[in-house]
């Protein structure tokens, strides 16, 4: 069992508040997922830049001068936030992929966990509740967001096994259910050039969207070949820069429930998640069909 | 009228209150305010009490209801009445899967959609939806009556026992051992008294549906059914 929730933003007036209403979404669903969670936040970055989200298990060490360090190796302006265990580093966008390749050479124990535009990932172990705090998620801005509450199933409970899972600039996927073809996806899409940081099998399936959306597919294409090329129970949100998209195996056994109104979708794994949205009372509420690709992109 | 506020007076002090009306009781209008999507609202009744959620509901509300009647003035989630032994449990707005899973006895309406699974396993219990019901509806259903106004998804009824389905609209397939069957007099009577007693007379008439039940073939292991099963 996990808990999902998502929100698409369609009022500008809303964005200030995303990270507040994400987070009570969040909390709500501790009982599906007390084990870690996570949560991936879109905003409108600055034209031209572009971020990284980095993870360190020991960050007095790895965020100690990280921002001077990888300035001199890029010879480019670069901003560092740090929050707990993670930090946001902006950069010119054109510099993202030189970005990547120093920052393993500069602090190797780190982990990436999101590039691109307007994307942030946090994700740790512990109660949704301690996690969205330590990251102040409650503060954040943004256009549209995604949030996870884990109880592992299919690998270990660790940072890195949290969702969401981010295999490409701006993407990220959460996932309720469990994979049982990621082993085979996963030496295939290796061979296809995908990299790979843990065993879990939603990061597969999160790689294996990232892969269609590579090769040109639109967001809508790469979702209904989940369905035909992943086995196992999936319900799936996931993130684009611009977009939002949900789809469930034919079975559906996992839940969801959408609501919509003018000034937003939501996603919930229960109703409960989104009861205290704004106009939730009028809002259109339904259950996505299974084998039915949703998607929403402004 | 007993007026409860779930959120003010929580989950265990409600369903607890419900358990010690204990057969006869002059407590008999119950409300149940601030249900907020939460689970296991009204679970458990066992005295002929009448009681309104005003809201939406989580997992397995009116589950094992037995003489109560129970209105949803919203929609369910999961597993609502699920093995419900008798009484009325009515949802305004739509219910998720598995509606009335087991249930043994008395009577659901969904006035909305129902989801996947609805009335799976069913045992005796009537089921009475006013929209469409969701894939793998009735599965392994053994007996009671299915009612559906609107259109049913994949595979309906799939290793049915006697449960009788009657739908007006579309069946987009039938499940493994499931067929269309004669319409007779006395399906016409029962299909009259499932409209009224689900409120849905001025909906839909009799004639209007189509009744679905077992080939019979699958009810005992037999080689030749092997790769049916």
């Amino acid at each position: 069992m996990c808990g999902i929730v998502g929100l698409f933003l369609k009022d500008p007036k809303l964005e200030p508040h995303l990270g507040q209403m994400l987070t009570d979404m969040l909390i709500t669903m501790t009982d599906r997922g007390p084990d870690s969670a996570g949560i991936a936040i879109y905003s409108t970055g600055k034209v031209g830049s572009g971020k990284i989200t980095v993870q360190s298990a020991t960050p007095d060490v790895d965020f100690e001068n990280l921002d001077q360090d990888l300035k001199n190796a890029l010879g480019k302006p670069v901003l560092m936030l740090v929050k707990s265990t993670h930090a946001v580093l902006e950069m010119p966008a054109d510099q993202m992929d030189a970005a990547r390749a120093a920052l393993a050479q500069l602090r190797p124990g780190m982990k990436i966990m999101s590039s691109g535009e307007g994307i942030e990932i946090y994700k740790e172990v512990g109660l949704p509740r301690d996690v969205a705090a330590r990251f102040e998620v409650a503060k954040m801005h943004g256009t549209h967001g995604i949030g996870h509450t884990r109880m592992a199933t299919e690998s270990a409970v660790t940072t890195m096994g949290a969702h969401p899972f981010s295999t490409g600039a701006d993407q990220c996927l959460v996932h309720n259910g469990s994979l049982s073809n990621h082993n085979g996806v996963r030496r295939e899409l290796k061979r296809l050039g995908m990299t790979f940081e843990t065993e879990n099998d939603t990061e597969v399936g999160a790689a294996f969207v990232s892969h269609k959306l590579q090769e040109g597919e639109t967001l809508g294409q790469a979702l209904e070949a989940t369905l035909t090329d992943l086995d196992g129970f999936f319900t799936f949100v996931v993130g684009t820069k611009t977009g939002f998209g949900v789809v469930r195996d034919p079975i559906a056994c996992k839940p969801a429930v959408m609501a919509e109104t003018d000034q937003y979708v939501a996603f919930g794994s229960e109703y409960r998640a989104m009861v205290s949205l704004p106009g939730i009372e009028t809002a259109r509420i339904w259950e996505p069909e299974p084998a039915t690709v949703y998607f929403w992109e402004r | 009228m007993q007026t409860f506020d779930l959120e003010a007076q929580g989950l265990r002090a409600l369903n607890q209150a419900l358990h010690d009306l204990k057969g006869q009781t002059n407590q008999t209008a119950w409300e149940v305010v601030n249900p907020k999507g939460s689970h296991a609202i009204a679970v458990g009744v066992d005295a002929p009490i009448d009681l309104t959620v005003r809201g939406s509901t989580g997992y397995y509300c009116a589950g094992m209801n037995k003489q109560a009647t129970i209105r949803v003035k919203g929609s369910a989630g999961p597993g609502v009445a699920e093995n419900m032994m008798s009484g009325t449990v009515i949802i305004d707005g739509d219910a998720s899967q598995y509606a009335g899973a087991t249930g043994r006895g008395g009577l659901l309406v969904i006035k909305g959609n129902a989801s996947s699974r609805c009335g799976i396993s069913m045992k005796g219990i009537d089921i009475v939806v006013h929209g469409n019901i969701g894939h793998m509806s009735c599965f392994m259903a053994q007996s009671g009556n299915m009612l559906v106004l609107g259109d049913a998804g994949d595979a309906l009824g799939d290793s049915l026992y006697e449960a009788r389905l009657f739908v007006r609209g579309s069946v987009k397939s039938l499940g493994t051992d499931c067929i269309e069957k004669e319409m007779r007099p006395e399906h016409l009577a029962i299909i009259a008294d499932l409209l009224k007693r689900g409120e849905a007379e001025h909906l839909a008439k009799p004639s209007e549906f189509k009744r679905y039940g077992s080939a019979r073939k699958l009810y005992t292991f037999n080689i030749d059914n092997a790769s049916s099963y």
